[in-house]
C-alpha cells in the first residue's frame, strides 16, 4: 500500500488519563544495535513526539506524545524513509496476561531464591554443628529462624503448585502438582513439629529448595511460550488487514479491518481480501472463496451478491455494504466448530500427568509401608512417622517435574531457531505420537499464490505486457498473472470478448490475451505434457506470441519431504476443499494415494474424527479459514505463516518457509524430544529406586535430601540440553535458513 | 554465641536487600528488553556534541 494514502490510525492509539497518548508499532528491518539509536533519535526530532522507545528484544516501538495535532502516521513515514516498515500494533489480551504471569513467576522465584539461600545458610551451620559442638539452644534458634523464613516464603512462592493441585483434586484427578504440594506441606509441617520438640533435623531447606527448582522449570517453560507469542503477535501486525472506507464525500480512507462497522461502504480493489461480510452495491467482479470454502474456482459477484469475509476480490473494483463485521460473520459458524474441537483436544493427557498417575500411588504406598513396617518392628510411633514422611520428602518429584518441561523448553527453542513456532506447550508430545498426516492442498502443499511456471522461457517485456493487459480482465487467471508480475497500470481502451479474452491496440499493433484459439494459436502439446493440470493463457502482440502456463506450483521440496515423512512410517493423505481435477495431479506428483476432494469444513472434521476413532494420531497441516476447524480437531496441527489469522490461532505450530520441510523437522524433533523425556523419566525413576530404600531404612538426613534433590535435577536438565541440536536428515541437503521474521 | 545477635540480622538484612532490589528492578522494567540493553551501552549518546552530524 502506498504511504500517500490517508491511514486512520486512531483505533491503535492509547489515550492516557493525563492527556498523553501512545502507540505501539511492530517494526520490520531492525537487525543491528545501531538501529536503536537511529530510530529513537529521528523520531524524537519529530515535532510533537515526547518519547520514542524501541524494545530490541521483541522489535516493538512505543512512541508517546501530548500534542493533540500530532499524527502518528508521520512516524510511520519517517521510519519508511529510513528503510524500516512499521505496523501499528495492538497487544492481544492473551499476550498481556502471559506477561503478567511471567512477572509473578519471577517474583515467586525471587522470594523462593532468597528463602532458599538464607535457610541454607542456617542449615549448613546446623549440619556442621551437629557433627561438632553446636548447642541445642543455638540449633533450636536456627530452626525457628528457618521456620520464620520458610513458612511465609512457601505460602507465597508455592501458590502456583497449590492452586494447580487443588484444581486437579477438585475434579478428582491427580497431576504432578499433587505429590509436589503434599511433599512441601508435609516437609514443612513435620519440620515445625520437630523443631518444637528440639529435634536434630528439620527439612525447611528441602521444602524451599524444591519450590525454587520447580519454579525455575516453570519460568523457563513460560518464557519460551511468551517469546513465541511475541513473534506471532508481530507477524499478525505485519499481516494486519486494512479496508478502504468510502466516506459520504466520496473520499477513501484506509482503516484497519478491525474498525469496520455494519453499514459502512467499503471499496474493495482487485487482489484485496474482503474484510467483512456484505452485499455488493456497485461494480462487478469474481471472488476467490477458497479460504472460506476451499473451492478454487472463482464465483461471480455483482450487485446484490452476498460476499463473505476472507474471500479475495480477483477482478474489478467493487463497493460493498457491510452487513456483518467482526464477530457476526460467517466465521461464527466456523468458530462454533472450533470451540467444540478445542474442547475435544483438551482431553489429551500429558506425559507428566500420566507419570503422576502411577507415581503418586506408588510413593504414597511406600510411605505407608514404611510407617507400618517400623511400627511392626517395634519402633516408636514418632520414629515411624518421621521416617515415612522422609520417604515422601525424598521422593518429592523434583527431577520428575523438571524432566518434561526442561526437554520441552530446549526442543521448542531449537524449533524456534529453525523457524517453527509452537503455540501450545504440549504440542511436542502430541507431535511425537503422530502416525498419520493429513494435508490441505491449496497454500499448504502448493505455494500460496499461483505463478507462471514457464516464465523463464518467455521474453520479460512480453510477459510484462501480458500482465499489464491482464489487469483489465476479470478472469481469475488474468488476475493471478497481473499479481505475479506486480503490474498496476492497465492499458487504455481494452475491449473484452466474453468467454474469449481481451484485446487492445498498443504501439500500433493489436494485442490479445485469452484462450489459445482467441489468439490464433494452437495448444502446444509439449507444454501440456510438461505441466499437466496447468491452465494456459495465450498472448499475442503483433506477430510476437507466447503461451503462458499458470499453475499453483508445489512447494519446492514437497515431493522430497513427503517421501521422507513416508520413510518415517507415517501415513499421508490429502483432504481438500478443491475440485477433484485440481487435487488429483498434486496427489499423483507427490505419490499420495489417499486423497479426497470437494470437502467442506464439517466433512473434513468428520473424516478426521473417523481417523481418530480408528486410533490414528493425526497431524493436520493446513492454512485456509476452512481448515481452522480441522486444525483444531486433529490431534496436533501445523500451519504455514501465510495462513489466515484464524487458522494460525488454532494451529499448534506455525512455520515460516516456502518449503514444506519444517513439517518433517517438527516431527523428527518431537520424536527426539519424546525420547529424551522418556530417558529423563527413567533417570528420575532410577534416582527414586536408590533414594527410597535409604529413606525407608531411616537413614535420610536433610543433608542427603538436599544433595540428592539437586543432583537429580541437574542430571535431567543436562540430559534435556541434548535436544539443542536437530540432527540433519538427508533431505536437508541445502538447509534453507528461516527468513528473519521478528524484524 | 552473642555474636549471632549481630550476624544473623545482618545476613538476613543483606538477603532482604537483594530481594527488594530485584523486585524493584522487576517492577521498573529492567528486564523488559534484555537484548536491547546489551546494545544500548555501545551508543555514543554522551559524545553527541563532538560527534553529531
Amino acid at each position: 500500500m502506498s504511504l500517500a494514502e490517508v491511514t486512520d490510525l486512531s483505533p491503535f492509539t492509547h489515550r492516557h488519563s493525563d492527556g498523553t497518548a501512545s502507540m505501539e508499532f511492530a517494526v520490520e528491518g531492525i537487525n543491528c544495535g545501531g538501529c536503536i539509536g537511529r530510530i529513537e533519535k529521528s523520531l524524537k526530532q519529530l515535532s510533537g513526539v515526547d518519547d520514542a522507545r524501541l524494545n530490541f528484544t521483541n522489535r516493538r516501538l512505543t512512541i508517546a506524545w501530548t500534542d493533540p495535532h500530532f499524527d502518528p502516521s508521520q512516524a510511520v513515514e519517517t521510519l519508511a524513509r529510513m528503510g524500516y516498515r512499521a505496523h501499528p500494533f495492538r497487544q492481544r489480551a492473551s499476550e498481556e496476561y502471559e506477561a503478567q504471569e511471567a512477572q509473578s513467576l519471577l517474583r515467586y522465584l525471587a522470594v523462593a531464591g532468597f528463602a532458599a539461600m538464607n535457610i541454607m545458610l542456617l542449615s549448613v551451620s546446623v549440619w556442621s554443628g551437629n557433627v561438632t559442638d553446636i548447642t541445642p539452644e543455638t540449633r533450636d534458634l536456627f530452626h525457628w529462624l528457618s521456620a520464620a523464613i520458610a513458612l511465609p516464603a512457601a505460602a507465597y512462592a508455592g501458590q502456583p503448585f497449590f492452586r494447580s493441585a487443588l484444581s486437579a483434586l477438585r475434579v478428582r484427578q491427580v497431576n504432578m502438582d499433587v505429590p509436589i504440594s503434599l511433599g512441601i506441606l508435609l516437609a514443612l509441617g513435620m519440620s515445625l513439629v520437630e523443631t518444637a520438640n528440639h529435634a536434630e533435623h528439620a527439612y525447611f531447606d528441602s521444602a524451599v529448595m524444591l519450590i525454587f527448582f520447580l519454579l525455575c522449570g516453570r519460568y523457563l517453560d513460560q518464557a519460551m511460550r511468551r517469546r513465541t507469542r511475541a513473534v506471532a503477535g508481530n507477524l499478525a501486525a505485519l499481516k494486519a488487514e486494512f479496508a478502504h472506507r468510502l466516506l459520504e464525500s466520496g473520499e477513501v480512507v484506509r482503516i484497519p479491518a478491525s474498525a469496520v462497522h455494519v453499514n459502512d461502504r467499503l471499496l474493495i480493489r482487485p487482489g484485496e481480501r474482503i474484510p467483512a461480510d456484505g452485499v455488493v452495491v456497485g461494480g462487478q467482479s469474481h471472488v476467490d472463496e477458497s479460504l472460506v470454502t476451499g473451492e478454487t474456482a472463482p464465483r461471480m459477484a455483482e450487485a446484490g451478491a452476498t460476499l463473505y469475509a476472507g474471500s479475495i476480490n480477483l477482478a474489478g473494483a467493487i463497493t460493498l455494504r457491510v452487513t456483518a463485521a467482526g464477530h457476526n460473520t460467517l466465521l461464527d459458524e466456523i468458530d462454533r466448530l472450533l470451540d467444540k474441537a478445542v474442547k475435544d483436544k483438551s482431553r489429551y493427557v500429558q506425559l507428566a500427568d500420566r507419570a503422576a498417575r502411577y507415581y503418586a500411588p506408588v510413593v504414597h504406598t511406600a510411605a505407608a509401608a514404611t510407617f507400618v513396617g517400623w511400627m511392626l518392628a517395634g519402633q516408636s510411633t514418632h520414629f515411624a512417622i518421621i521416617t515415612a514422611i522422609s520417604v515422601l520428602i525424598i521422593t518429592c518429584p523434583c527431577a520428575l517435574a523438571l524432566a518434561i518441561p526442561a526437554v520441552q523448553v530446549v526442543a521448542a527453542g531449537t524449533l524456534f531457531r529453525s523457524g517453527i513456532f509452537l503455540n501450545a506447550g504440549n504440542a511436542i508430545e502430541r507431535l511425537a505420537e503422530v502416525d498419520t498426516i493429513v494435508f490441505d492442498k491449496t497454500g499448504t502443499l502448493t505455494l500460496p499464490e499461483p505463478c507462471v511456471v514457464n516464465a523463464g522461457e518467455i521474453d520479460t517485456l512480453l510477459l510484462d505486457h501480458a500482465a499489464r493487459l491482464a489487469l483489465s480482465s476479470r478472469h481469475p487467471l488474468a488476475g493471478a498473472l497481473a499479481r505475479y508480475r506486480g503490474q498496476r497500470e492497465p492499458f487504455p481502451d481494452v475491449a473484452e470478448e466474453p468467454g474469449q479474452g481481451i484485446r487492445t491496440t498498443f504501439e500500433g499493433k493489436e494485442m490479445r490475451l485469452g484462450s489459445t484459439a482467441f489468439c490464433g494459436l494452437s495448444v502446444p502439446q509439449e507444454l501440456t505434457d510438461r505441466y499437466p493440470g496447468a491452465s494456459l493463457i495465450a498472448f499475442r502482440h503483433g506477430n510476437r506470441e507466447a503461451v503462458l502456463a499458470i499453475h499453483q506450483a508445489l512447494r519446492p521440496d514437497a515431493a522430497e519431504t513427503v517421501r521422507a515423512l513416508a520413510a518415517q512410517g507415517i501415513t499421508l493423505s490429502i483432504l481438500s476443499g478443491d475440485r477433484a481435477a485440481a487435487v488429483e495431479p498434486v496427489a499423483r506428483d507427490l505419490g499420495i494415494t489417499d486423497w479426497r476432494a470437494g470437502l467442506n469444513p464439517a466433512e473434513k472434521v468428520a473424516m478426521l474424527s473417523g481417523l481418530k476413532a480408528r486410533g490414528r494420531h493425526v497431524l493436520m497441516v493446513g492454512d485456509g479459514i476452512n481448515d481452522a476447524p480441522s486444525l483444531a480437531s486433529a490431534d496436533v496441527s501445523i500451519s504455514p505463516i501465510t495462513a489466515a489469522d484464524i487458522s494460525q490461532a488454532q494451529a499448534d505450530a506455525v512455520f515460516v518457509s516456502d518449503r514444506l520441510e519444517p513439517v518433517l523437522q517438527a516431527v523428527v524433533m518431537a520424536r527426539k524430544a519424546r525420547r529424551l523425556m522418556r530417558e529423563n523419566l527413567w533417570l528420575a525413576a532410577v534416582y527414586n529406586a536408590f533414594a527410597v530404600p535409604i529413606a525407608m531404612a531411616g537413614f535420610v538426613t536433610p543433608l542427603i535430601a538436599a544433595a540428592a534433590m539437586s543432583g537429580s535435577s541437574l542430571l535431567v536438565t543436562l540430559n534435556a540440553l541434548r535436544a539443542r541440536t536437530l540432527r540433519q536428515r538427508p533431505v536437508e541437503r541445502e538447509s534453507a535458513p528461516a527468513r528473519e521474521v521478528t524484524a | 554465641m552473642s555474636v549471632l545477635v549481630y550476624l544473623v540480622p545482618i545476613a538476613l538484612g543483606l538477603g532482604l536487600t537483594g530481594l527488594f532490589a530485584f523486585l524493584w528492578s522487576l517492577r521498573a522494567g529492567q528486564y523488559d528488553d534484555l537484548d536491547g540493553a546489551a546494545l544500548r551501552i555501545l551508543e555514543d549518546d554522551d559524545l553527541r556534541d563532538s560527534n553529531h552530524a
